[in-house]
């Protein structure tokens, strides 16, 4: 009996650490691969090169990643503020002034998650013509920055705010835009993190929609151009991973800097 | 009175600025879509076509190519991923594993990296000098590499892997957090009832995950169907090539909306009827998983009402 049960342990514990190993190794052939010439790469080598400096050279020489990476820094900050307020802004009046009818606007608002992008595509490259916003930062920007789901998901984290505290705030003859933002804002700081990053994610790691406006090379992301150099008929695989190596490395970070409020980004909005 | 009023009015006020972007940035072009739908739209020039479109949709062997593609992935990958899924989340669930933390970790950090990022890294890895093919020739599985992504059912069977590897930890931590809402007086009642682990798995665990499952299904669906970034990175060539994976077998029905939209000779209207379509079939598959869960929801609420009086007469002993 006892002995089974260590076997099913031993089973159970290696079924993890495979696993885990298979998830990290990836992660780890990046770095390796930033260090090595696509040959070695090709090779199978698994260990570092000295190819690091090659590679960033080509990647912010011929390739220019640094445009890259600030084109998509940009957009990315950008569409996170944009979107944080609006799309907090309008949680706050779906649960905080409740009505009947801003209800059933609520619903209407949660059915539209639903619609998937590539119904909106074709219209939305239109309006953007339309606009005069081809090729430009802004139509990503605009967008992106509305998001059901981010409305969804800041309502739910509202959901158990005292209002005491706001009622006791309009007594004392504070305006409702200054209630939201001197009182209300600054007590949920934890929520708006979250939404940020889920906002941020979401922003730098955008791919069809880019694709579809930005047309010349000077205002791509850098999701933009890992994919293009990619596609090109002679992949330098060293470059590529360098490039993917450096598009990952903020999202990571962020990742382990804010790990709580990563996780309740993506996920808090079902917590019951 | 007249303050609740002004208070109303203030409730509008917070909505408006998100109510004027989705008016024009999903509802309008929704509304618009439908339209286009019904015209043959090629450039600037635009006629009514009435239901051409859609007739020519039902006789396109494209569309029907790249629905089955789509629906073969929605089957086969959804549900071992979703099963995995929940697999891990019961282990890391159980207070007693060691190194629980890094497991999680270990397990969400592929939900990190950009969908491109992670269809490039798996091109590369099977690619045919790839590192999977050596390492499995070191290992002897193979004599000869393989030709990952030249054989349509092997390169299907690459683009199901990666997925599976960028997903599961993600839905894991849906399932594991809703794994921390229950009790442990239920487990607690179905062991002294003499119950073991995977029995009380499957009468406890699975019947309250309802919701959660049903929310990651129809999450994961939408996802699916509308699957564009990895088939485009997978395949050789990218958006310019002449096929989207050996015989377009990724050829899924957003790829090919792009396409018919930006590849071939523009036709928006065409592309606007195959996005319905989308549209439609995802409406319809949310709707029979909802019922699919509410029926069963009987039986669950059976269930749950047992355990309760399990533990009410326990507690009155």
């Amino acid at each position: 009996m006892n002995m089974k049960k260590g076997l099913g342990t031993f089973f159970l514990y290696l079924f993890l650490s495979v696993s885990a190993f298979l998830s990290i190794f990836p992660f780890i052939w990046i770095v390796l691969g930033s260090t090595n010439s696509a040959v070695d790469i090709q090779m199978g080598k698994l260990s570092f090169g000295d190819q690091l400096r090659i590679n960033l050279q080509n990647l912010f020489g011929q390739a220019d990643m640094g445009g890259a990476l600030l084109n998509s820094a940009k957009i990315a900050v950008l569409t996170v503020l944009l979107s944080l307020l609006v799309t907090s802004m309008a949680a706050y009046g779906f649960q905080m002034y409740t009505s009947r009818v801003r209800e059933k606007t609520y619903s209407f608002f949660l059915l539209t998650m639903m619609i998937p992008f590539a119904s909106l595509m074709i219209p939305l490259f239109q309006i953007i013509v339309v606009l005069r916003l081809l090729n430009s930062h802004a139509a990503i920007i605009l967008v992106g920055s509305i998001s059901v789901f981010m409305i969804f998901f800041f309502r739910q984290s509202f959901v158990n705010y005292q209002t005491e505290i706001l009622q006791a705030a309009r007594v004392d003859g504070a305006g409702e835009l200054r209630i939201f933002f001197t009182i209300f804002f600054p007590s949920m700081k934890s929520t708006y993190a979250a939404g940020a990053i889920y906002s941020f994610m979401t922003s730098w790691n955008a791919y069809i929609w880019p694709l579809i406006v930005l047309q010349s090379n000077d205002k791509r992301t850098s999701t933009l151009l890992i994919s293009s150099l990619s596609s090109s008929y002679t992949p330098d695989y060293g470059v590529i991973m360098t490039g993917i190596a450096l598009a990952t490395l903020p999202v990571i970070i962020v990742f382990f800097a804010f790990q709580k409020q990563f996780v309740q980004g993506m996920v808090g909005s079902v917590k019951q | 009175m007249a303050t609740e009023k002004r208070l109303d009015r203030v409730g509008w006020y917070f909505i408006l600025p998100a109510s004027i972007l989705l008016a024009c940035f999903i509802v309008y072009p929704i509304f618009y879509s439908l339209y286009l739908s019904f015209t043959s739209t090629k450039g600037i020039v635009s006629e009514f076509v009435g239901v051409k479109n859609y007739i020519r949709m039902f006789n396109d062997p494209m569309f029907f190519l790249a629905l089955k593609n789509t629906f073969r992935l929605l089957l086969l990958q959804v549900p071992i991923m979703l099963v995995l899924a929940i697999t891990f989340a019961a282990i890391l669930n159980n207070k007693k594993i060691r190194f629980r933390g890094f497991f999680r970790t270990a397990l969400f950090l592929p939900s990190v990296t950009s969908l491109i990022a992670y269809s490039i890294l798996f091109k590369m890895l099977f690619s045919y000098e790839g590192l999977v093919n050596n390492t499995l020739i070191k290992l002897s599985v193979i004599d000869i590499p393989l030709q990952w992504m030249s054989v349509p059912k092997l390169a299907t069977f690459v683009l199901i892997i990666a997925m599976i590897w960028r997903w599961t930890g993600y839905n894991m931590i849906f399932y594991l957090s809703a794994m921390q809402n229950i009790s442990d007086d239920l487990y607690e009642a179905a062991s002294i009832d003499g119950s073991t682990k995977i029995q009380s798995f499957f009468t406890i665990t699975i019947p309250l995950l309802k919701p959660i499952i049903l929310f990651t299904t129809v999450m994961s669906t939408i996802g699916t169907l509308q699957l564009f970034d990895e088939p485009m990175n997978l395949s050789q060539g990218g958006t310019t090539a002449s096929m989207v994976g050996p015989d377009n077998c990724f050829l899924t029905l957003s790829v090919y909306i792009y396409n018919i939209c930006f590849k071939y000779t523009p036709n928006f209207g065409y592309a606007a009827t195959v996005s319905y379509a989308i549209l439609v079939i995802i409406a319809l598959l949310t709707l029979v998983q909802f019922r699919l869960s509410s029926d069963k929801d009987e039986t669950m609420q059976k269930k749950l009402e047992q355990a309760e009086r399990k533990l009410q007469r326990r507690a009155s002993r």
